[in-house]
């Protein structure tokens, strides 16, 4: 430790320290003439941290991060925790740049809630399945735990992930901001297929209108041969119950699928031959081109990838080998390759990708990077089974323009400036 | 047992082998009523399927629009706190597209459906039919879709032809090839 007047605490002007130093130094000094020889009247705890000198806590019936965690490793919330929102959607972003791995806590998984959370009573909570089927049918939340489950690993995107990238200028230098609305979980839960089944699709059913128990009931229509293929009704998530904010006590689930699309707190599927254009795939969710017409059922998460380490948390403290690491994803199935580049895109390298890859989850990448004090710029490039390769900002807005404010799967930037600085960069 | 005869026919269509099959009896559910769909099905389609009884016109929706809306959407919908209701036609091409029911919303149906179902915004579904038949109409009528004194029910609302009604393109499964960045 040093001491140097400077690192040590001021309490007031002119030199004058906290009073609390001299027994801090002291158990200091005292530890280091323990190793030379402690008297034989020092305790033996001379100089051992706090924690280790007196029990630990009991466990609590659920238990919780440690307090000095909870502070730094925390989602971006919009609005901030503990103020109410105004009539505008409700998010929580989460921090990448704070987390390793690919699976996202329950309670750091993103949310947006355009209605807020509703406060379900699990025992009062059904799910109607009706519309072109043989047999109308509920299901309450009990009677839908009897059912067989299957467990998966997925992502989960908003559209509306990485928006502000669209923007002329590089506005949001966090990752939270700029690509804290795509998390990763296991997921449980019946397979939707077999309920639909249970209840019988006529002939000519195409659609399924699925609508939420919030306050705005947000509904949405999804293709039926998406549905049959692999949605589910998601009961638990990391082995829990769903968190109010993932849609307790039931949720719809179309992997790989626009966020928006998997419906929280279902209560109604209504089967149709047509889609309901819902206010949130009209007004909402719809992505404005050039030419003024605007996308309608973008609902597959295109290719992407982003680097979270180094990153706007972690400036580089020397120079040195560092790992760059980050998340890469595909609602197309499977990451095949990351590169990774440190000059701005001019060169890649192949990046080495943690197993097991598993379709339409998140999959970590890592590199060695030597940063040798001059200014860089770290970029990745995901490519997928379908043959879909991550696109330059520049080549993105080319094809889709700047206003459509969903889908941005653009390569992102980070510049690394002489002095181990790291910020988010176009280029 | 049912159950599972209804699984093996999940993971025989799997396997390509499954004609249909479908049972009565499987699985845990109950019947849904006639009751049951009613009060979860609240979903307005664009030809008008499940509109309610009611009815209302812009002239009747001005008092109740301002009562409860203009103070998130503004007093002649120009958005304060929250959406902004009316203008921006001919904006969605420019530099700075203002995307508002009159510009961009395609189906009147859905405007009502919208405010039925989740509006106002800390009460929703507070209304009667007739204010939510009346307050869509004020909505209208501010965008000049509809005349003050046009009555909207569930004959005449889609019938109601929006100004951005053939401006979106269908993207499912496959983003149009014009708008794909790898070709």
């Amino acid at each position: 430790m040093s001491n140097d007047a400077r690192d040590l605490p001021r309490v007031a002007a002119n030199g004058l320290l906290d009073r609390r130093l001299f027994m801090r130094n002291m158990m200091l000094g005292a530890a280091g003439t323990a190793t030379a020889g402690a008297s034989l009247a020092d305790s033996v705890s001379t100089g051992q941290p706090e924690w280790m000198l007196t029990p630990g806590a009991t466990t609590e019936d659920y238990g919780m991060p440690s307090r000095f965690e909870m502070e730094r490793t925390k989602r971006w919330t919009v609005p901030p925790a503990g103020q109410i929102a105004t009539g505008r959607s409700i998010a929580a972003m989460t921090p990448h740049h704070m987390m390793h791995g690919t699976i996202t806590p329950g309670g750091l998984h993103f949310e947006v809630n355009h209605h807020g959370i509703p406060d379900i009573d699990p025992d009062r909570h059904e799910l109607i399945i009706h519309g072109m089927v043989e047999r109308p049918i509920k299901l309450s939340v009990d009677a839908l735990s009897n059912y067989p489950t299957e467990t998966h690993n997925y992502f989960l995107e908003c559209s509306g992930n990485s928006s502000r990238l669209w923007a002329d200028k590089p506005t949001a230098s966090h990752l939270d901001l700029t690509h804290g609305l795509v998390s990763g979980s296991e997921w449980t839960g019946v397979p939707l297929s077999i309920l639909l089944d249970e209840a019988g699709l006529k002939p000519g059913a195409k659609w399924l209108i699925a609508e939420g128990g919030d306050s705005g009931s947000l509904s949405r229509s999804i293709p039926i041969d998406k549905a049959l293929k692999d949605s589910m009704i998601a009961l638990y998530q990391n082995g829990e119950r769903l968190r109010p904010g993932q849609g307790y006590p039931i949720r719809l689930f179309n992997p790989g699928f626009e966020g928006n699309t998997s419906t929280k707190w279902v209560r109604s599927i209504r089967v149709t031959d047509r889609p309901v254009m819902s206010r949130f795939e009209t007004r909402t969710y719809t992505d404005l081109m050039p030419d003024g017409k605007a996308l309608q059922f973008s609902l597959g998460m295109e290719v992407k990838s982003v680097i979270t380490r180094p990153s706007n948390a972690n400036s580089l403290p020397k120079k040195g080998v560092y790992e760059v690491t980050g998340i890469a994803w595909t609602g197309n199935g499977r990451i095949t390759r990351v590169e990774v580049s440190a000059d701005g895109g001019q060169t890649w390298g192949e990046a080495a990708l943690q197993g097991p890859v598993l379709p339409m989850m998140l999959t970590r990448f890592r590199i060695p990077w030597e940063w040798e004090g001059g200014p860089a710029i770290l970029q990745s490039r995901a490519y997928d089974e379908a043959g879909r390769v991550q696109p330059t900002r520049t080549d993105l807005i080319a094809a889709r323009g700047t206003k459509n404010v969903y889908h941005f799967n653009g390569i992102h930037s980070w510049g690394v400036g002489e002095d181990g600085g790291v910020q988010h960069v176009y280029a | 047992m049912s159950m599972r005869n209804s699984l093996a026919c999940v993971v025989a269509v799997a396997m390509g082998l499954c004609t249909a099959v479908a049972l009565a009896d499987s699985g845990f559910s109950e019947p849904a009523t006639a009751e049951d769909i009613e009060l979860v099905y609240l979903s307005v389609f664009p030809d008008g399927e499940n509109l309610p009884e009611g009815s209302g016109t812009a002239t009747q929706g001005k008092p109740v629009y301002e009562m409860y809306c203009a103070s998130c959407h503004g007093i002649d919908g120009e958005g304060t706190l929250a959406d902004k209701l009316v203008g921006g036609r001919g904006t969605l091409d420019t530099e700075a597209p203002d995307k508002t029911v009159g510009s961009y919303w395609p189906y009147a149906t859905t405007v009502f459906n919208y405010i039925r179902r989740s509006m106002p915004y800390t009460a929703p579904m507070s209304l009667t039919n007739e204010e939510y038949y009346a307050i869509t109409a004020f909505v209208l009528n501010k965008n000049d879709i509809i005349a003050a004194d046009t009555v909207i029910d569930k004959n005449s609302l889609p019938e109601v032809r929006m100004p951005n009604r053939d401006g979106f393109v269908n993207a499912y499964p496959n983003v149009p090839e014009q708008y794909d960045y790898m070709h």
